[in-house]
């Protein structure tokens, strides 16, 4: 065996990927401007002009929402397989560990415990560089560790914490298929023993959030939370569209509407994210 | 019965089942008498001890060329339906002429009592809940309904369910859940409604929440999947402690031809028989996965060919599966329908310092 052979994605150890292309100067696709990468970053990735809020991969979103250096991630022996030996134009173990190698990363999400403007939190992001943040079974495994960790057992003297999972995904994964909806049931399931056990859940819904991660527990939050003008469905437009055949009313399916329909609590810019979580935390804390 | 609608992996029968139409025709033509024992069962009159011995040898040499066509036809067509593919199983699955919720509630339940609306927006004939007797059990049924008749089939958009169809499904369950009556849902769409009324209304939130309260309701819940099982949608009524699937029925993420559009650029025949084929939604494929828990064998060439013997295998499974999980304490049922969920999935897992072992050069 060769040692190409038996290299995994964790022994390349690349750079950590970013989900913004490199360059010093970008193009905002909000208004067009040219922004200064460096003033981007700074911002959160929020154009400082016009406020669209960029994509962001799940190192990021962590570092942004916890307070520096608390975050202690978990869960992280999970690594995806192909039970079911997937093949389209590609085969999945092939995407997977390419996935892997670019982005540093064993499946789309990061999973742990941190502090959030000192209060002490269960914080799952996904990740919507590797493979559209799609939910398979380590992302749906992982979810409901997670949740389980923080339900409280007073039998245990286990006080529990608060759970935060900020979504972003094209839906469950189909190379996984039957597998990957069974995670929408798990992590479901997982949420109501954690809602018995008086657990406070906040989803905070980023672009795009779709398919069975909507229709999971993205949309099962205590409280949930929507960047502005992020997509958030359980189809996608492209499907709506082709089903209805009629153009789709503007802002369609973006947080904004989802408000006015009632389906979001807040929209929440993200500059302000840490505040509102901290905020719901302290107003629902014993 | 298979004459206004035919798959084409059984177009080798029709020249087969032409001749047999037009032998039988050929009796009832020329030995009227004997017509009524001619119907659809030709063995009564080959009988033996009955009418048969006193026919002219004419009519009996007819009669067991009638029966040799016969067999001839149940032999390549098990033949066909004993190696049918992904692809085809799923389009045996949406025979038009396969039974639906409301056909198994008519073969299998008695006294009916269909309960409408979700008392929030609306009434959803896509999805048909009411109490009903199964064999020795109460019950309140749950399931999709397609729709036979084009009227049926607009008003309940195909089986694709709306937001007001998963919120009414979960009301009639509380309800039952609050009365001690078991649940029995049949699965079958080919997912939930990509509409903007849905989109609307909180399509994701109403699945959403149908499995969030289905793990946790205090009754026993079982399911089939009787046609099509497509993805949330399904799931969004299936969340129970015994899941089966009729021979022919599919259950899996996406449609074959969605995934084909998506994963192979277009979904056409041979796309839609790869995705279908990758996607491993075939009850046999579903039960190797541990995603449910039996398969209800369907009569040779499918349900459609006989939906009264295949909803008595139905029925069978329903009471037998009842009878024993109303024999389970509450706690003892809900923990083993939390541990059912929680198990499902394929993972790695590696110990973090495993990896350290044989480390590459540091770049
Ligand atoms: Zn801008």
């Amino acid at each position: 065996m060769t040692k190409t052979a038996t290299r995994t994605w964790q022994e390349v150890r690349p750079q950590r990927r970013a989900a913004i292309p490199e360059g010093l100067w970008l193009r905002c696709p909000g208004c067009a401007r040219m922004i200064y990468r460096k003033h981007l970053e700074a911002n959160l990735h929020v154009c400082p002009e016009c406020h669209h809020h960029y994509r962001i991969s799940a190192a990021e979103r962590v570092d942004q929402l916890a307070d520096a250096g608390s975050f202690n991630e978990m869960f992280t022996d999970l690594a995806p397989a192909d039970a079911l030996n997937f093949k389209d134009l590609k085969a999945y173990k092939d995407r997977l560990i390419a996935e892997q190698i670019r982005t540093g990363s064993s499946d789309a999400i990061k999973a742990g415990r941190c502090f959030i403007k000192g209060r002490q939190a269960m914080v799952c992001c996904l990740d919507l560089t590797f493979m559209m943040g799609s939910m398979g079974s380590v992302v749906g495994e992982t979810i409901t560790r997670a949740i389980e960790h923080a339900t409280p057992d007073p039998a245990l003297n286990k006080p529990g914490l608060p759970v935060i999972i900020v979504s972003c995904s094209g839906g469950a994964r189909m190379q996984e298929s039957g597998l990957s909806l069974m995670q929408m049931a798990k992590t479901s399931a997982a949420l109501a023993r954690f809602d018995d056990a008086g657990g406070l859940f906040i989803s905070v819904l980023t672009d795009p959030t779709t398919g069975g991660v909507t229709a999971s527990f993205a949309m099962l939050g205590d409280v949930i939370f929507a960047e502005p003008k992020a997509l958030v469905g359980f189809a996608g437009p492209r499907v709506i569209q082709q089903t209805i055949r009629q153009e789709l009313p503007d802002g369609f399916q973006r947080s904004e509407f989802l408000l006015k329909m009632g389906l979001v609590d807040r929209v929440v810019h993200r500059s302000n994210l840490r505040t509102e979580i901290a905020r719901v935390i302290d107003y629902t804390g014993k | 019965m298979s004459a206004f609608y035919q798959l084409d992996f059984e177009k080798p029968l029709s020249a087969l089942e032409q001749e047999i139409a037009e032998a039988q025709g050929r009796f009832d033509r020329e030995f009227p008498s004997r017509s009524p024992t001619a119907g659809l069962a030709p063995e009564a009159a080959l009988d033996p001890l009955g009418s048969v011995t006193m026919l002219d040898p004419q009519a009996q040499r007819l009669l067991a060329r009638i029966a040799e066509l016969r067999e001839s036809h149940r032999r390549q067509l098990a033949e066909i339906y004993g190696k049918l593919t992904p692809w085809q199983t799923v389009r045996v699955a949406r025979h038009p002429a396969r039974p639906q919720t409301r056909d198994y509630i008519a073969m299998i339940a008695r006294d009916f009592a269909e309960l409408h609306g979700d008392r929030r927006y609306g009434e959803d004939p896509a999805i048909v809940t009411g109490f009903a007797r199964i064999g020795p059990h109460k019950a309140m049924i749950v399931g999709h309904q397609k729709g036979k008749e084009t009227a049926e089939k607009i008003a309940c958009h195909f089986g694709c369910a709306h937001p007001e169809g998963y919120r009414k499904a979960l009301a009639k369950m509380e309800l039952a859940a609050k009365h001690g009556v078991p649940i029995v849902t049949f699965v079958d769409t080919p997912g939930a409604y990509p509409g903007l009324g849905a989109e609307q209304r909180g399509q994701a939130e109403a699945i959403a929440v149908n499995m969030r309260e289905m793990s946790r309701l205090p009754v026993p819940i079982v399911s089939v999947v009787i046609g099509e099982g497509g993805s949330g949608g399904a799931l969004g009524i299936a969340v129970a402690d015994r899941v089966a699937m009729l021979q022919n029925s599919w259950y899996s993420v996406i449609s074959p031809e969605g995934c084909a559009a998506i994963l192979w650029k277009e979904a056409n025949e041979q796309t839609n028989s790869a995705a279908a084929q990758s996607l491993r939604l075939t009850a046999r494929d579903n039960l190797s996965l541990g995603i449910i828990d039996a398969i209800i064998p369907e009569p040779v060439g499918g349900a459609h060919r006989d939906p009264r013997g295949t909803a008595d295998q139905v029925r069978q499974w329903i009471v037998q599966s009842l009878d024993e999980l109303i024999r389970k304490p509450v706690q003892e049922l809900l923990d083993g329908r939390y541990a059912r969920f929680r198990s499902m999935g394929s993972w790695l897992e590696q110990a973090p310092s495993a990896v350290a072992a044989d480390p590459m050069p540091a770049d």
